[in-house]
């Protein structure tokens, strides 16, 4: 990979000790400059304890600029702890986590406001304000900063038109089905346009073509946009989705998804499999699928 | 945890929720137009249950101590006795009870679904901190309006017990009104405002409190509603008896 060359040259030190040494196992497509190889999200060994039961137990993983890490687990395994951990909307009780090599772990809340704004975050049932419209729930951020009303519309028609929803911009959200709402918390959270976005059991309770829909997102965000986002999931159909697709814009200037053939590296997703707030695997899809662990090969096949 | 770590820890919160929402109160955004909507729910919407019972409230004390004075001869207090108890104590107390009934589960259960359905965590990701946005407004709206609701009461209990005086026991109406005017104090109606002010306050911060602090599902939505609802009545009456007496010592009425 060509990657590894540029990150390991002594010459080229990286800033203080954001960059650990084994970045370079990471899959991204190019490094452009030294910022790229700091990762968008890493965890140091973190340690959650609620009540008696430690959630998570000394998890440490990254997630590279511009790479999908999905995150596979059984329910209650410590899944969307660890994304509300890198908002910090929980804080761990021991370890470091950082967002863009920043150290998060000790931000107070109103030093984490400033991190959150760089972060999407997609939660399971779209968490849509249900006093608000679709438009103002997607226009909230916007409206909390103060922009000007003319400037608001013209960026919720483009985020809406993104998750092809436009026509429901002045529905409320008891109106919508649960994918439409999924995909309208999609266009909130991408209000902006972080460049890490966190998606919570996104499709979870979706009908097939609505979880593909919302995978088809996923991808756009991956290949078109370079957004480093954790897919959370136990649902099989979206990690073959996410690890053999990819999004691209053809002649026509549509995008569309092309399954992975000999463009094999294009594919930027790692996946991360967790088991009572451990990790049990890390790496592709492909070395998951030959994974030798029981828990790994039942929860593959399911039986 | 023990029940004097839990009620500690508790008060803490209570007061680190409040001190949060005071001091957001001060900084940018200011959030006007909701603070506004929050007036207008909490305030013009118990209109109605407060003029009703602040109407029944007088009628039923003259009803009931009329007979009383009447055996004293001293009919002609009646209006003094009415307003007193209603400005000092009945208007506050019963004012902040109904409207903890009616606003206090009204907020503790929308700030609980919000919890429960994420859209608490959904506001802190977007950057905007809940206690500014949610509850600094609802505890404002309740300490501006409150004293209002009160007065209303007051004024209208004092009319309930008027009618009652001259339409059932045909008490001349000049009797009752002056009998209010000159038993009736600055210092009762100081007191009568000082206390919804408080008042408001305490059920306020209690109601989002409760509210934020749901788990469980709709199951602990309702549960936080009743613990509200309930905290909030018990905390009102008590807070009521400390007050009466430090406004006894401030104002000096515990002399007259």
């Amino acid at each position: 990979m060509m990657s590894q060359a540029s990150i390991d040259r002594p010459d080229h030190p990286a800033p203080d000790n954001r960059v650990s040494d084994n970045a370079a196992e990471s899959t991204f497509r190019e490094v452009d400059d030294t910022d790229r190889a700091i990762p968008a999200i890493e965890f140091r060994n973190v340690t959650m304890v609620f009540d008696d039961r430690k959630v998570l137990n000394n998890l440490s993983f990254k997630v590279m600029k511009g790479e999908t890490k999905i995150i596979l687990g059984g329910s209650g395994c410590g899944k969307s702890t660890t994304i509300k951990l890198v908002l910090g909307l929980l804080k761990p009780d021991e370890g470091q986590i950082l967002v863009d090599g920043e150290d998060v772990t000790a931000h107070s809340e109103v030093q984490m406001m400033n991190v959150r704004r760089k972060i999407g975050m997609i939660f399971q049932e779209g968490a849509l304000f249900d006093s608000l419209s679709v438009y103002e729930n997607v226009a909230f951020k916007l409206h909390e900063q103060g922009v000007p009303e003319d400037d608001v519309e013209s960026e919720v028609r483009r985020m809406l038109r993104f998750v092809n929803l436009e026509d429901a911009i002045d529905k409320m959200p008891a109106e919508l089905s649960g994918g439409m709402r999924r995909r309208v918390g999609i266009a909130r959270a991408l209000v902006g346009d972080p460049k890490i976005v966190m998606f919570d059991e996104p499709t979870a309770g979706l009908d097939p073509p609505t979880a593909r829909t919302i995978c088809e997102l996923a991808m756009k965000l991956r290949d078109l946009e370079d957004v480093s986002s954790i897919f959370v999931t136990h649902e099989m159909n979206n990690l073959d989705y996410l690890c053999s697709e990819y999004a691209v814009v053809n002649e026509a200037g549509e995008v569309v998804f092309e399954k992975e053939g000999e463009k094999l590296c294009l594919i930027n997703s790692k996946v991360l499999m967790m088991r009572d707030g451990q990790v049990i695997f890390s790496g592709t899809d492909e070395t998951l699928r030959k994974a030798d662990d029981k828990y790994i090969q039942k929860f593959l096949r399911g039986h | 945890m023990n029940f004097a770590k839990r009620l500690l820890l508790e008060l803490q919160e209570i007061s680190l929720l409040a001190a949060r929402a005071a001091r957001g109160l001060f900084r940018t955004p200011h959030y006007v137009p909701e603070t506004i909507a929050q007036m207008d729910s909490v305030g013009v919407g118990s209109l109605t249950i407060i003029i009703l019972t602040g109407f029944f409230t007088g009628g039923v004390l003259t009803l009931q101590t009329y007979q009383t004075l009447a055996s004293y001869g001293a009919v002609d207090q009646i209006g003094y006795l009415v307003a007193i108890s209603l400005v000092r104590e009945l208007g506050p107390v019963l004012t902040a009870l109904m409207v903890t009934g009616r606003v206090v589960s009204a907020i503790s259960a929308e700030l609980g679904s919000m919890v429960v359905s994420e859209q608490i965590d959904a506001m802190r990701a977007l950057g905007t901190d809940p206690v500014r946005k949610l509850v600094a407004p609802r505890i404002l709206a309740l300490i501006i309006t409150l004293p209002l609701l009160t007065l209303v009461g007051d004024v209208v209990g004092i009319a309930g017990g008027w009618a009652v005086s001259t339409f059932l026991y045909g008490l001349p109406s000049a009797m009752y009104t002056s009998s209010v005017r000159d038993g009736i104090t600055t210092d009762d109606i100081v007191g009568g405002i000082i206390k919804p002010l408080v008042f408001a306050f305490l059920m306020g911060t209690i109601a989002c409190h409760k509210g934020l602090k749901t788990e469980g599902g709709t199951v602990g939505v309702g549960r936080s509603t009743t613990s509200a609802v309930v905290t909030a009545s018990i905390i009102v009456i008590i807070a009521d008896f400390f007050l009466a007496q430090a406004l006894q010592v401030i104002l000096g009425t515990s002399t007259k």
